[in-house]
This record gives structure tokens, C-alpha cells and sequence, in this order.
């Protein structure tokens, strides 16, 4: 009779903080890791990532009709500190995550959150690495494939009717990508690939090569703060006016526009969005990013507003549930969101297959730089590795 | 021959860019004995002074006396609260101190600009080119920074063999107790080299805000090269810095310019343009190890 009535004081006490614990469980709102990249020079990516997702969350914090919660981590452009936030973030019971803006750093938190069976929505790194074979049933890419863009722009320039261009980017794996990337697409000769060191400031040299060999376009591909100063120093030299600059669209973003002055000007880029697109929804967001931050929205902030979009039309189709993995992958795989930048869908290895086009740098009406469209090069193109993937 | 000309002169205005850091890190590290890792946070300090100032008034003048103003102060600033404390200690602290001075630069000075890099216009007196020879349009800001280089030097060669200052800087680097006993204010010497080598690197701030971008972190990508140079041209002697700062600026505009074309033409294409981007970016490493090799002291040695 006693043990019996130790027993159920033990139930009792079991049942009641079983029901402590469930209550809050049943009403916690929905986490997400952003782990992204908001110190360094290249924080202010990050930042138009993690502003344009909050921008998308509203004043209520809803995705769709699901409360959510940022659980926003600064990778410091660190592979290792991301692996770590990750990690504890997968601790947490965390499943669902988005904002890695470089490759290399979301080399380290993927295979982590894979392996605990979480999901990863990509906002804007797209390595090939994960593209082809290993692509995985749980990593969606929002944004592009990175060969994709670097095709784009070798397309752009058979459209433009180059026929001698040279080539030129940093001495690493992300560099010598984007200019296989160009040669895969393009149709004439490359007279020459000049490789610049990572870190190099001073672009002189270079240029003074550029000029002797006199081709008709230079393609370039200089992130974040080595892009400004190539950009600049090109047009000091003179050589913006004969030898016209080709680039991937992140290597002139909005706030690039800015640092070089009318450096900018003339310049051809690839693009997938830009903000002077011509539709209501993409106006209504530019103009709402304006008047929440003050700033013009780079292709960052454009990509982590669809990939928000992209997370909310998923979690409605579940009713928030997560949990129901199966149903909430088949829900994202469905792409059933509007991208702003025209037709999306997922190609089978769940990287974009969308338009890409040629834009143009010139002054607007007020006398603002702006990116303007010129054509279509690519309609629904998807990438090269996704014949590979078998998604197992 | 024009294509040379046109390196070479490239070769010596990234050398007077050098040069500006080199002088006084050379300076620092050769009289007062502190590796002082912040040197280049008084560059990046230099060049958002001048950007944030010219921006608002629109004088590059103006500009550049903010850079060299802002520059001196931070570097004063520095020398009063933490460096002074580390004369005494080991190299391992003076590097870990002023490391941690660079994470609260860079990190303060995105708390007071924000991380968006910066523009700076280049004057109308300093734009576009001038032909020098047929053929050869040379940017006339890059000629102003040549010739900024060669007075600096001038000025820091009169300096310090023609001025009293100089001779208590050499005297300092010499013996620092006999100074000392002799009745010089050690100390207050200390922070004027500081503050001079900080000076420099306003210069050297203002020089880069125009064509480099303005951006946080801007003074790491640069300081390796400054250290590199002070090895080559022997620590602690201005000279060295500036035969140095010439060698290495040439080194690695030939380098880069050359290079290429003279690996590409004696090996196959595959193995040649990964071998040659390689090699061009060790260039300047390659050419300390040689110049050790034979002067372990560097070019110009202050004492054998």
C-alpha cells in the first residue's frame, strides 16, 4: 500500500512535469539558424540578408501564418566558428536553417545539419560540390548554382558579340571556377587569364597588361572590396572608355555602385535580379527595403526576401509542422512562391533553373547610377551538375 | 618599351605607397623595439578620415590634413594607453596587444561608419592621365603619389641626420639608458616617433582613399608588404626602408607583368599559368629569402 502510494506520487509528479514541459513545448514558436556573415568588410552582405529575411517576418514575426523565431549567429567569415554555431544549434533541436553567404563557410555547416536530419535552404552560396553527386534530398538552393552566373556571363558576351576578351580573377578555388565558368559558355577567344593574388590592392599592373593586349571586353570577377579597388583604378586608367568591364552581378553589387563613384558606369554585368526590375512585387519590395533601412537592396537582400517567401509557402502547406518532413521537403521542392525575379522552379537537384540576363550600368533620370536590364541571355537554364545528381 | 616604362612607373608608386608605412613601422620597430602590429589601423584611420572629410566638405585639402590629424591622434592616443606599457615586456605581448588593438580599430570603426566601404572622389586637379610619351597616358594621381613619396623621403633623410630630433631618434636607437641619463625626456621621444610614424601612415591613408577601396580591414592587406620591406631594407634604418619599399614595389609590378608571359612561354599552358600565379604571388617573399641569404641583416643595417 505504501509502494503503491510512493508509485503514484511518482506518476503524479512525472504527469505534472511531463505536462510542464509539454505546454510551452506545444505553443514554442517555429526557430530558425541564420547563420551569415555580419562582421569582417564583407558583413554588409550579411546584413542585407538578415534585414531583407526580417523585412519578410513583418511586424507580427510570421512566415506565412507560423510564428517564427531568427536564431541569428555572426560566422565572422569563419568556416569554424560556423560549424560551431551550427552544431549548437542542432543541439537545440534547431531544424531548420538559411543566411550562409559564402561557399566555404557553408562547406562547414551543411554536412552537420544533414546529418541530424535538418534542413538547409540556401540563400545564397551554391557550390558545385554540393550540386552535383552529393546533392541531398534536405539542402535547397534559392539563389543560383555558382557555374551558373559565370555561364551567364559568357553567354552575355556572345550576346554583346565579344569576340576577344580577357579574363581575370583572384588566384583561388571560387576564381579559378568563375572563369572555367565563362570559358564553358563562351563562343570566342580569350587572349589571355590574368590571375591576381587574393589579397592585392593595386590593380596597375594588370590593367597596363589589359591595355597591350586590347581586347574587345574584360571579364572580372573581384568580390567585396578587391572589386571596388579594381573598379576604380580601371576607370582611373582610362580604359573603362575602350575596353568595356563585364562582371557577375555580385561584383558590382548596390553598395559597390557606391564605394567606386561613377566607376560603375558602363559596365556590363550578369544578372539574375536586379532592382530596377520591372514588376510590382519586386517595386513594392525595393521600395519597402528603402524605407525600413534607408539603403538600396542588393541582390542579397532580393535573394534572402525569396528564399523567406520560399520557407513560408512550405510551412503553410504543413501548417508549421516541421515535423512532417516528408510533406514540408515535397512542399519546398514545389516552389509554389513568387519569386521576384520572374519564373522559378527547382531542377532535380533542387538548385534553380530561372532566367538570367545582361544588364547595364547607366545614369537614370536622376542622375543615379542604376542596373539596368538590357535581354535575357538564358531562359529556364538550369546547371551543369545537375545530370549527376541521383538525390539517392 | 612602353609596356616597360609604363610597369616601371607602376612599380615605383606602389613602392612610394610602401614606403609611407614602411618608414615609420621601420622607425617603431627599430628605435623603440615594439612590433606594432596597429600600424595598419592608422592607415585604415588615415584613409576614412580623409574620405569622411572630403565627402563632407568637399575639399581633398581639407581631407588630407583630417587624415594626417586623425591619424597622429589615434596613434598618439595608442602609444599613451597601451604601448607605453610594453617597452619593457617581451615581443609576445607587444604582438598580442597590438593584434587586439586591431579587432577594437576595426571593429570600432565600423560602430562609427558602418561596414559599407567608403567612396572617395579623385579631385579634378588629380584626374585622368597625361601623356608622358607617345603612347604612354599615365594617370596623373598615381605621378602625384611618386613625387609624394620622394619628398617624404627627403623630408624624413633631413630629418633625422640634419634635425636635433633626428640625432636623439638615432641616439635613442643606440643606447636607450645613455640617453636617457644624459637628461632626455625618453618617454616623450617615444611618442614622437609614434606619432610621426603614424603621420606617415595618414599619408600613405590619403594617398590609398582615392584609388583603394575605403573598407574596414583595409590595413592588414597591406602590412605584411610592410614588414616585408623593413626585412629586406635591415630594421630600423629609414634608408633600408626606402631602398626596400623601391626593390620590393618593382619586384612585384615586374613580377606580375612579366612573369606570365616568360613562364608561359617556356612550359606548356596547364602548368604554366597555375606555376605562374603562384610564383607571382610568392614574388616578394622569393626575393626576401634571397636578399637574406646573402645580408642576413638586410640592405642597410643600422649596426653590424
Amino acid at each position: 500500500m505504501k509502494k503503491f502510494g510512493r508509485l503514484t506520487a511518482l506518476a503524479g509528479i512525472l504527469a505534472g512535469s511531463a505536462a510542464a514541459f509539454a505546454a510551452p513545448a506545444a505553443a514554442e514558436d517555429l526557430h530558425i539558424g541564420f547563420i551569415t556573415t555580419l562582421t569582417t568588410p564583407a558583413g554588409y552582405l550579411g546584413e542585407d540578408a538578415r534585414d531583407a529575411f526580417k523585412l519578410a517576418l513583418g511586424p507580427d514575426g510570421k512566415l506565412g501564418r507560423t510564428k517564427v523565431i531568427l536564431d541569428i549567429e555572426d560566422d565572422g567569415l569563419k568556416p569554424a566558428n560556423a560549424k560551431q554555431q551550427a552544431d549548437r544549434l542542432v543541439q537545440n533541436g534547431v531544424k531548420l536553417y538559411t543566411g550562409v553567404i559564402f561557399s566555404n563557410v557553408l562547406a562547414a555547416v551543411l554536412p552537420g545539419v544533414l546529418d541530424a536530419g535538418g534542413i538547409y535552404v540556401s540563400n545564397n552560396a551554391g557550390p558545385s560540390t554540393f550540386a552535383g553527386e552529393k546533392c541531398n534530398p534536405n539542402y535547397f538552393v534559392v539563389s543560383y548554382q555558382n557555374d551558373a552566373f559565370h555561364e551567364a556571363a559568357g553567354l552575355a558576351a556572345n550576346r554583346v558579340g565579344y569576340k576577344k576578351v580577357v579574363l581575370m580573377a583572384p588566384n583561388y578555388q571560387a576564381g579559378r571556377d568563375a572563369l572555367e565558368g565563362f570559358k564553358r559558355a563562351f563562343k570566342g577567344e580569350v587572349l589571355a587569364e590574368i590571375y591576381t593574388k587574393l589579397d592585392q590592392t593595386d590593380f596597375s599592373v594588370e590593367i597596363a597588361r589589359v591595355r597591350s593586349a586590347a581586347p574587345d571586353a574584360v571579364y572580372q570577377f573581384h568580390p567585396g572590396g578587391t572589386g571596388i579597388n579594381f573598379a576604380k583604378q580601371y576607370a582611373n586608367a582610362g580604359l573603362a572608355r575602350t575596353v568595356p568591364m563585364l562582371v557577375p552581378s555580385f561584383s558590382m553589387d548596390a553598395r559597390m555602385v557606391t564605394a567606386t563613384g561613377g566607376a560603375a558606369e558602363g559596365v556590363y554585368a550578369s544578372a539574375t535580379w536586379t532592382p530596377e526590375r520591372d514588376d510590382a512585387d519586386s517595386k513594392a519590395f525595393v521600395a519597402a527595403f528603402k524605407a525600413a533601412y534607408g539603403r538600396t537592396p542588393t541582390i542579397y537582400a532580393q535573394q534572402a526576401w525569396d528564399t523567406a517567401q520560399l520557407i513560408a509557402s512550405a510551412l503553410d502547406a504543413v501548417d508549421g509542422d516541421i515535423s512532417k518532413t516528408d510533406a514540408f521537403r515535397a512542399a519546398l521542392r514545389a516552389a509554389k512562391f513568387k519569386s521576384l525575379r520572374g519564373p522559378f522552379s527547382f531542377g532535380p537537384n533542387q538548385h534553380p533553373v530561372q532566367d538570367y540576363y545582361l544588364t547595364h550600368f547607366e545614369k537614370n533620370a536622376a542622375g543615379e547610377i542604376v542596373q539596368k536590364y538590357v535581354e535575357k541571355v538564358a531562359e529556364q537554364r538550369g546547371d551543369t551538375y545537375a545530370d549527376k545528381c541521383t538525390m539517392k | 618599351m612602353i609596356f616597360f616604362l609604363e610597369q616601371l612607373l607602376n612599380g615605383l608608386q606602389y613602392g612610394a605607397m610602401l614606403f609611407m608605412l614602411a618608414s615609420g613601422l621601420t622607425l617603431i620597430f627599430g628605435i623603440m623595439g615594439v612590433i606594432n602590429l596597429t600600424h595598419g589601423s592608422f592607415y585604415m584611420v588615415g584613409a576614412y578620415s580623409a574620405a569622411v572629410v572630403t565627402a563632407a566638405t568637399g575639399s581633398m585639402a581639407l581631407g588630407a590634413l583630417a587624415a594626417l590629424a586623425g591619424a597622429a591622434l589615434y596613434g598618439t592616443g595608442i602609444e599613451i594607453t597601451v604601448i607605453r606599457r610594453l617597452y619593457g615586456r617581451d615581443h609576445l605581448y607587444q604582438v598580442l596587444a597590438t593584434f587586439g588593438l586591431i579587432l577594437f580599430s576595426n571593429e570600432a570603426m565600423a560602430m562609427l561608419v558602418g561596414r559599407q566601404p567608403l567612396f572617395m572622389a579623385i579631385p579634378p586637379l588629380l584626374a585622368g592621365s597625361v601623356r608622358l610619351l607617345p603612347g604612354l597616358d599615365y594617370p596623373v594621381i598615381r605621378l602625384a603619389f611618386i613625387a609624394v613619396g620622394a619628398l617624404v623621403a627627403l623630408g624624413l633623410w633631413l630629418l633625422v641626420n640634419h634635425t636635433r630630433l633626428g640625432m636623439l631618434i638615432r641616439a635613442g636607437a643606440d643606447d636607450r639608458q645613455m640617453v636617457d641619463a644624459l637628461g632626455v625626456d625618453i618617454g616623450r621621444l617615444y611618442t614622437i616617433v609614434f606619432a610621426l610614424g603614424a603621420v606617415l601612415c595618414g599619408i600613405a591613408g590619403v594617398m590609398a582613399a582615392p584609388l583603394l577601396a575605403v573598407e574596414i580591414g583595409m590595413g592588414e592587406r597591406i602590412l605584411i608588404a610592410g614588414f616585408v620591406v623593413i626585412v629586406v631594407g635591415g630594421v630600423g634604418s629609414v634608408r633600408g626602408a626606402l631602398a626596400g619599399a623601391l626593390l620590393i614595389g618593382l619586384v612585384d609590378g615586374l613580377g606580375r607583368a612579366y612573369l606570365p608571359q616568360i613562364i608561359q612561354s617556356l612550359l606548356p599552358p596547364s602548368i604554366a599559368d597555375t606555376l605562374a600565379a603562384g610564383l607571382v604571388s610568392a614574388s616578394i617573399y622569393v626575393i626576401m629569402a634571397l636578399v637574406l641569404l646573402v645580408r642576413p641583416l638586410g640592405l642597410f643595417p643600422v649596426r653590424s
